[in-house]
């Protein structure tokens, strides 16, 4: 697959902090990539430098192929900041116009964007309200049109759904989906890992400024899997041990089980069919993002205690 | 390029578009000139036919008293001063003038003039005038001087040239008036820089407050921003300067027109009514032409386009330092009161230096004040106002304007470096020790 952005080697150093210590990582084109992190691990900084706002003491960016021009590529790349917002005084349809002539957007070719999208997410009818009578649910709503309304190869969404309900959540999901089919890339910013499961294909979690984790959400749960499994069985047998594994937990006729070092989830079942016991169900439990998000950042000691009461 | 006068046009059509723009602008201004025009109008309404009865009773009219006009009529009368008193009450008569039989002209007696009710300025004057004229003729025709050899006197009149080392002449009433116009035109800068140095830090405070700053830092440079800023709300500035500038002349040029016989007595100083008695005392003592030609020789052009310089450089200097001020503060006004010290210190400076230097324009004080780029806008007017070469040489004022220039330069540099970190910085404000580090940033 051709990659849409490659980092090598980019470090930012700042005169108290590494913020970005030596971070490379590549994103491919068309595909759905999560930038993970807990507070204060970099993640700000790294996508100010992908943004071109901040320059990189060091180190390489390749934008679609090509060295990243901070001052010509700006077209090509979306940015919705965490801390994000709008002129509050000034009118729906003018300041998306004036956003998207910033962007380098012709006024006509703008107009025509703005009144695809409008028409798209149902918003026509604001283009003479004011930001200050939307609500915040709105406002997010308003805000990702903007990001998005160029068309950008890469688009980078920080927190995208913070202030959404489900309806409007789930609208932009579709449209993130959406885009991805249409060949952009999504880096996306995020403390809630059962949305990074869901929508992303690729992972990069970072803490302290350095790369912890880089793979697939479905390699990365492999890499950290503990072998554990979730037995149903019609009834409990008296003997529950064996060589194969290790019983963790019984509820009831529901068991779980890890399994030893050596052994395989088969050996498993013959044990139970040994004894003539009717499996109804068997399945792996794989741990999920955020289990993994905390082992890794606890492991790395950082600022976990503040990032655990964010889990909402 | 493109995109600073994108957002240059925002920010200017933003603050034109609102109503307070239009209130202020235009209002305001408005609001004064009427205020002022219904002061002068009262205080100077003249009453048609206001007749005075006179009594004359030691004859020093001769029985006549020069009735000009319809709006004031002496009436010679033959009447006791008790029967004057009714009349006035009866208002058969508006005042009464009365001179008591023993009154000898050049004495140091005293007319009795009682009206029923108080006069304007215009109408009090024109009585005295010529009462005054008349009694004049009078005490001259005592001393054997006729009227024309008294006219031929004042006019061998002596008169003293005040030259300058360089032989130019300068007249008193000209100083007075470079004094005036140097006093004027530099305040006008300290205020212009206070005013739209603040909207400016406003305008940056706002974008920090509503979280749009990382949202457009993400299309254009923090340099774009910022530049684009400064430059829509000068343009601010100069069209509100032009409407003002407009609107003086336009009402000065209606209250003429409203009130035709004002003019005389207003030339020069048209507001207020103490400036038009004083014009009115000058014209008198043969002053006004004199201010006259003090304001022909002042050098307007030269003024005004070093006005427009020192306008723009001294606001584009100070206000991308108000810029830097606002990126480096949030939410709350009052972090900005101390980080703006350093700022408004050198503006407070140049006004009082104007102040030295519009009496003395050649002091040392001056020549620093002039040359130094944070107060040469204010205090650069004062001496200009007082004429090239006299008041400020012509090397003076170029080096200035470089190092006005030069000066801009270097406040907007290490403006942008404080203002492309500020920005973007949230939660607690900066100090100055922090914004100096920013500054030696790379990036």
């Amino acid at each position: 697959m051709e990659k849409i952005l490659e980092l090598q080697h980019l470090k930012k150093y700042y005169a108290t902090q590494k913020a970005v210590d030596d971070i490379s990582f590549s994103i491919e084109k068309g595909s759905i990539f999560g930038l993970l992190g807990p507070n204060g691990a970099g993640k700000t900084t790294l996508l100010r430098m992908i943004t071109g706002i901040f320059y990189p003491d060091s180190g390489i960016i390749n934008l679609d192929g090509k060295v990243f021009d901070p001052l010509n590529d700006i077209l090509k790349i979306g940015y919705m900041p965490e801390e994000r917002g709008l002129y509050k005084k000034m009118k729906i349809g003018e300041q998306a116009l004036y956003l998207a002539q910033l962007k380098g957007l012709s006024k006509s070719e703008a107009m025509e964007k703005i009144k695809f999208w409008f028409k798209r997410l149902e918003m026509e009818s604001w283009w003479n309200k004011k930001v200050e009578d939307l609500s915040k649910g709105m406002s997010q709503k308003l805000q990702f049109v903007i990001t998005v309304l160029h068309e950008p190869k890469l688009i980078i969404l920080d927190e995208p759904f913070s202030g959404l309900d489900p309806v409007n959540a789930n609208l932009i999901k579709d449209e993130i989906h959406g885009l991805a089919q249409r060949g952009c890339t999504v880096i996306f910013s995020t403390h809630r890992m059962e949305q990074v499961e869901e929508i992303c294909d690729h992972i990069v979690l970072i803490n302290l400024g350095q790369k912890i984790l880089d793979g697939t959400v479905a390699n990365v749960k492999q890499q950290f899997k503990e072998n554990k499994f979730r037995i149903q069985l019609a009834e409990i047998p008296q003997n529950l041990v064996s060589s194969s594994f290790e019983l963790v937990e019984q509820k009831e006729k529901q068991l779980t089980v890890k399994i030893n070092e050596g052994s395989r989830s088969n050996d498993v079942l013959a044990f139970f069919l040994q004894q003539n016991i009717n499996i109804e169900s068997f399945n792996e439990i794989l741990p999920s993002l955020n289990e993994i998000f905390i082992h890794l950042v606890e492991d790395t000691k950082s600022t976990t205690r503040a990032f655990q009461t964010i889990n909402a | 390029m493109n995109k600073i006068l994108l957002i240059a046009k925002r920010e200017f059509l933003s603050r034109v578009q609102k109503k307070t723009f239009l209130l202020t602008t235009i209002g305001l201004p408005l609001i004064i000139f009427v205020f002022y025009g219904m002061i002068i109008y009262f205080s100077v309404k003249t009453t048609d036919n206001y007749k005075i009865a006179v009594a004359d009773n030691a004859n020093i009219f001769n029985g006549k008293l020069f009735n000009k006009d319809n709006e004031i009529v002496f009436e010679f009368v033959h009447t006791p001063l008790t029967e004057l008193q009714k009349d006035l009450a009866t208002d058969k008569y508006d005042a009464y003038l009365f001179v008591p039989a023993t009154y000898v002209i050049e004495g140091k007696d005293t007319l009795q003039f009682r009206s029923n009710k108080a006069m304007g300025i215009m109408t009090r004057d024109k009585i005295q005038t010529r009462i005054n004229k008349a009694l004049e003729e009078k005490r001259l025709m005592g001393l054997n001087i006729s009227k024309s050899q008294l006219d031929s006197l004042q006019q061998e009149k002596e008169t003293i040239n005040f030259t300058s080392a360089n032989g130019k002449t300068e007249n008193e009433t000209k100083v007075g008036v470079s004094y005036a116009v140097g006093m004027i035109s530099g305040f006008m800068i300290y205020i212009i820089l206070f005013i739209y140095g603040t909207m400016v830090m406003r305008g940056v405070m706002e974008e920090k407050v509503n979280r749009i700053a990382e949202v457009i830092i993400s299309s254009v440079k923090p340099f774009q921003l910022m530049m684009g800023k400064i430059t829509g709300i000068g343009t601010v500035g100069l069209v509100q300067f032009i409407i003002w500038i407009v609107l003086v002349f336009g009402v000065q040029f209606g209250i003429a027109m409203l009130f035709p016989d004002l003019v005389g007595h207003m030339q020069g100083q048209p507001i207020q009514p103490a400036g038009m008695q004083a014009a009115q005392a000058m014209k008198n003592s043969g002053a006004l032409t004199g201010l006259m030609e003090g304001l022909n020789t002042i050098n307007f052009p030269l003024i005004i386009g070093c006005f427009i310089f020192y306008f723009i450089g001294g606001y584009l200097l100070y206000s991308s330092l108000f810029a830097a001020v606002g990126s480096a503060v949030n939410e709350d006004p009052q972090d900005a009161q101390s980080l703006l010290l350093p700022i408004t210190m050198p503006i407070v400076f140049g006004m009082v230096i104007m102040m030295k230097a519009v009496n003395d324009p050649n002091s040392s004080l001056a020549i620093f004040g002039s040359l130094f780029p944070l107060t040469s806008p204010i205090v650069m007017m004062a001496r200009v106002a007082h004429g090239v070469p006299e008041g400020v040489s012509y090397l003076q004022l170029v080096l200035s304007m470089v190092f006005l220039i030069l000066g801009f330069l270097g406040t907007t540099w290490v403006a942008a470096k404080i203002y492309r970190i500020g920005i973007l910085m949230y939660g607690k404000k900066a100090t100055w020790k922090e914004m100096i580090k920013w500054t030696f940033r790379n990036n």
